[in-house]
């Protein structure tokens, strides 16, 4: 059997769901929220490579290393972000951060 | 000019306003936490500056910057120069609140220039690259700004749910690109639009609907709004004032750019995703308004109602539509700047004054506030004869063209009901025993509600056709 595109993107599309259902579902820990970002960033990547080679342009190779850079940033920034909540809170369970509500 | 010199001056506002930020962050960096004020002041003066020159090119016929990934019309610079001139706006407001406070940080006016120059681009993208560089640069600082008050727990939380949201949304935006860049064959939007022409495949629908959902949170529209009401609680008020201006502005005007332009024949796809959008945020808006009883978790239902408006001009997808949305959002700026200068200016001794309670009869204690305040509520009420109700009427008549008549008149009666939540506002004020003062503000918090209550008056008349004309020439150039 030959590897295809559908095959790339039901990938992608898998693992794009399994981040979305990470952040909803985890009840524990920010972390994971985090990681499970990643993965749907992650899945976006395999998106634009094959759709990249199907369409043999390469303006999705390009994306695919901004979105790398920009996914960088975003998880620094977003630690430095966890980091305070610690410091102010003590943890960092998902169950706790309901100081406002509504 | 060669090619690459016209492109510079093209893009001269942006440069000059990335370079300013640099040298203040520079100067930040080596002055420490005594710059504070001077850079704040310095970069009021960066995005006043950037607003005027940009105005040289109005009236131009449009242009494109590098290769066509950036364009330059007329909605852009309409765009550019409301959100330059409502951030300048909010750093000047808020610099006495942070005084008090004792968060004058220079990183503050630092990331207000970024998360600016990041609308900068989204308003003049014209390529999903552009796109999403513009909207994840504004949204990296502000995330940053909603926890920008280190010490405390509820800054912090709003910042940390701000960003799985955010993210979160960023993610769906993404995907949806991809998908549009995979059936679509480019990320250009003139190559969008072609595609979209010939053949509105499944694909390109799954991605359409995508991207909308993205950039739908990013204007709080229901059901992407969770974050809003606690991240406008949670954040220090002058960052809250910021997020409900001009980030609204520079969403919306991308999401027409995107649902008029490459996707304008798309329409029966797109259409009914905003009707829905449009009438759930409206209804949220409003219903959410009436348990509320903290002042900025109440302005962030009123902003969820007010973009759930200026969706019904965008789903009529007409010029019309377009122009009544800019008109729409170009008193909503004015308005919301006008209140939060009131929010600013109400604080007792121990701290910022946030409940309804406090409000009770400020005709007495502070009678030219509570005059600005009320014009300010007539106005996001809709009422006549303030301008707010020309700006709901503009937005009717675009629907009712576009063949959208249940969606104003279900518009037209929430409305209605939202009026009596406001109305109830002003009554506190007014008729109520009167609670403890508040302590005297900086004077340029009562003047910038004044002026802008006084710009929301039937004496002001000048300033409707004014910014009609303006509205008229930008919406052109989509169409």
């Amino acid at each position: 059997m030959e590897i295809g595109l559908a095959h790339y993107l039901a990938v992608a599309a898998i693992i794009f769901t399994i981040g979305v259902f990470g952040i909803f579902v985890n009840r524990k820990n920010v972390i994971i929220m985090m990681m499970s970002i990643e993965l749907i960033l992650l899945s976006v990547n395999i998106n634009f490579v094959a759709f990249s080679a199907a369409l043999h342009d390469l303006g999705g190779q390009v994306f695919t290393l901004f979105v790398l850079t920009v996914a960088a940033a975003e998880a620094a920034v977003g630690l430095a972000i966890l980091v305070v909540y610690f410091r102010n809170r003590g943890n960092i369970a998902v169950e706790d951060i309901n100081l406002m509500k509504g | 000019m060669t090619p690459f010199m016209s492109t510079l001056s093209l893009i001269a506002p942006e440069i000059g306003l990335t370079l300013g930020a640099l040298v203040l962050l520079v100067g930040g960096a080596v002055r420490g936490e005594r710059a504070g004020n001077v850079i704040t002041w310095a970069s009021v003066g960066l995005l006043v500056a950037a607003a005027f020159w940009g105005l040289r090119s109005a009236g131009t016929a449009p242009a494109q910057a590098f290769g066509g990934a950036l364009i330059l019309d007329q909605l852009a610079l309409f765009g550019k120069t409301a959100v330059l001139l409502a951030a300048a706006l909010v750093l000047v407001i808020g610099a006495g609140f942070l005084k008090i406070e004792k968060i004058v940080k220079y990183e503050y006016a630092i990331l207000t220039l970024l998360a600016t120059l990041g609308m900068m681009v989204m308003v003049s993208a014209n390529d999903l690259l552009t796109l999403y560089v513009g909207l994840e640069l504004q949204s990296l600082a502000l995330y940053v700004l909603a926890a920008f008050n280190r010490s405390s727990l509820r800054a912090s939380e709003a910042g940390l749910k701000y960003f799985v949201l955010g993210a979160l949304s960023s993610g769906i935006l993404l995907y949806g690109i991809s998908m549009v860049y995979g059936f679509a064959g480019t990320t250009r939007f003139e190559g969008i639009a072609q595609a979209a022409h010939l053949d509105a495949s499944v694909g390109l629908v799954i991605g359409v609907v995508f991207v909308l959902s993205g950039l739908a949170f990013k204007i709080s529209a229901v059901p992407f709004h969770m974050w809003t009401p606690d991240v406008y609680q949670g954040a220090p008020t002058p960052v809250t004032a910021f997020f409900a201006s001009a980030p609204k502005f520079a969403a919306i005007i991308l999401i027409a750019r995107l649902l008029m332009g490459p996707f304008a024949d798309m329409i029966g796809q797109w259409q009914q995703v905003v009707v829905a959008l449009s009438a759930l945020s409206m209804t949220v808006g409003y219903f959410g308004a009436l348990m509320q009883t903290n002042i900025k978790r109440l302005m962030a239902y009123s902003s969820i109602a007010n973009l759930g408006y200026a969706m019904i001009a965008v789903a009529a997808g007409s010029q019309r539509g377009l122009e009544a949305m800019l008109l729409y959002m170009g008193l909503y700026l004015i308005t919301t700047l006008g209140v939060f200068a009131c929010i600013l200016a109400m604080r007792h001794t121990e701290g910022m004054a946030e409940n309804l309670d406090d409000l009770s009869g400020m005709s007495k204690t502070r009678p030219g506030l509570a005059i600005s305040l009320t014009v300010l509520l007539f106005s996001v009420a809709g009422l006549p004869p303030v301008a707010g109700f020309a700006g709901k009427l503009y937005i009717f008549l675009a629907a009712v063209e576009g063949g959208l008549l249940w969606l104003a008149i279900y518009g037209a009666v929430l409305s209605v009901i939202g009026a009596f939540y406001y109305l109830r506002i002003i009554k506190i004020m007014w008729f109520d025993e009167a609670a403890p003062a508040f302590i005297p503000s900086d004077l340029v918090l009562p003047l910038t509600a004044g002026a802008a209550a006084f710009m929301m008056l039937p004496g002001a008349i000048w300033l409707l056709p004014a910014l009609e004309r303006w509205t008229q020439a930008a919406s052109a150039s989509l169409f």
